[in-house]
């Protein structure tokens, strides 16, 4: 156990390449999610489509699948990536098809008199979103949203395949020199649990925020319709 | 550099020869997700406050840590403790454990959504535990649940590319194995990842179906 541990500057920095991983790829899935959840509630049949296609391809691949395509097979047609950047890519498009139904589903679950108050009040469709639809919404994608990024952490385990030496590669790595085996893996269960503690954490305090700005309080115990929504390979309904 | 028809008409064979242990892995595992998430969700409604939160840490961490070092785990701690364990069995059975953790969740909404008239209903009749569960609460939970279960069918198919990490020689892993014999990777992978879309995309139209068939409201 204590040659395990003795690697800790091993362990950090792979904990930091998946730190950075959930990060990035947080942050594109999240632009992702909200520019085709927006698309997604268009009136326009055409840009509907655009979020149906995007959400449908990206949403029915494999993570992994999507990380060997960009990482073996595009490089032979000419498109080169170095592995951090095709990792980000593969986890952020795969993360924000899910995000843009998530997006999609919070938007049309505002109440509809909602949306003719607005009509009512002369808004325009910019400040229809900005000011009423959307922070409602948000409210209502913030725990799914919490589900996914959690989601996306454990997908990022799927780098250690591809070459980058991230938590999953490291405690290979050092199960192979020290031969502990079981406190190799088992050191890095105990961390990706962390990591995952820790975002949930600042989910929580998120929710909280916007739960009291609104004034009100949503329900602790999740209902089926919140886990449909943030279950990997599920979109929300309506 | 153009797609080669001929090639991709010959490394067919290989694919399908590795979608049947995709295959085989996801429907496994999936017996073994459906059947211990309720395990998990009925221990988690025993008396006793200690022994539950027990089962909910352990969920919780097998929830929220990823697949991969799960593999790892499995494959290789159990045979340090004397366990002979093959790849396939060692992915399915780790497949089925993680999703097991996401199937308690939903077994345990669809019981918190039968009405609570219903539990009193049995209460005033006297009926006992056993038939409680069995011919009033589980019906009617799982009838709700049924779509949500399906919605983890497809997350699973999803993930089982993940099982090549212990060479499981599944469907991604043949794609990578013909692709590296003949350095053409294009064709191969680019297969295999239209074969998912298209299975993701027929299950999830039929999974909306079940949704409509067993809408509650």
């Amino acid at each position: 156990m204590s040659e395990v541990l003795d690697s800790y500057p091993q362990w950090l920095d792979g904990a930091w390449v998946t730190i950075r991983l959930t990060l990035l790829g947080g942050a594109l899935a999240l632009v992702l999610a909200l520019v085709f959840g927006l698309a997604g509630t268009s009136r326009s049949a055409g840009v509907r489509g655009l979020n149906r296609v995007y959400v449908e391809f990206f949403r029915g691949n494999a993570t992994l699948v999507l990380l060997y395509w960009f990482f073996y097979a595009l490089p032979l047609i000419g498109l080169r990536f170095t592995t951090m950047f095709a990792a980000v890519l593969a986890l952020g498009l795969n993360v924000g098809a899910y995000g843009a139904e998530v997006v999609r589903g919070s938007i049309n679950a505002v109440p509809k008199a909602q949306y003719e108050a607005t009509i009512a009040l002369n808004f325009t469709p910019f400040q229809r979103m900005r000011r009423v639809l959307l922070p409602q919404a948000f409210a209502l994608m913030l725990p799914p949203f919490g589900n996914l990024i959690i989601e996306l952490m454990k997908g990022t385990a799927i780098v250690s395949l591809v070459g980058l030496v991230d938590l999953t590669r490291v405690s290979k790595n050092i199960q192979g020199s020290t031969g502990q085996t079981v406190a190799s893996f088992t050191v890095v269960l105990v961390l990706y649990f962390v990591i995952a503690q820790v975002l949930q954490l600042f989910v929580r305090y998120a929710e909280r925020r916007v739960d009291r700005m609104l004034g009100r309080r949503l329900p602790p115990e999740p209902s089926l319709g919140t886990i449909a929504a943030g279950a990997p390979g599920a979109g929300v309904s309506g | 550099m153009s797609w080669d028809w001929h090639y991709s008409g010959e490394i067919l064979p290989d694919l399908l020869n590795g979608l049947r242990y995709t295959l085989t892995a996801t429907l496994l595992g999936y017996v073994i997700a459906l059947v211990l998430g309720l395990v998990w969700t009925l221990l988690r409604r025993s008396p006793s406050r200690v022994f539950n939160q027990v089962v909910r840490w352990v969920t919780e961490f097998i929830r929220s840590t990823p697949l991969i070092p799960q593999l790892y785990f499995v494959f290789f701690v159990l045979p340090a403790w004397g366990v002979t364990i093959g790849s396939l069995t060692a992915g399915t059975i780790t497949l089925g454990i993680h999703y097991s953790t996401y199937t308690a969740e939903v077994y345990r909404a669809g019981i918190a959504d039968v009405p609570k008239g219903q539990w009193e209903a049995c209460t005033a009749l006297n009926l006992p535990r056993s038939r409680v569960w069995l011919d009033v609460v589980l019906p009617q939970a799982i009838r709700r649940v049924i779509p949500t279960l399906g919605n983890y069918l497809i997350a699973m198919f999803k993930d089982s590319p993940m099982l090549l990490a212990i060479n499981v020689a599944e469907l991604l892993f043949s794609a990578y194995q013909v692709g590296s014999k003949s350095l053409q990777f294009l064709e191969p992978i680019t297969m295999v990842g239209l074969l998912f879309v298209v299975v993701s995309v027929i299950s999830s139209i039929l999974v909306r179906r079940l949704e409509r068939r067993y809408a509650t409201n």
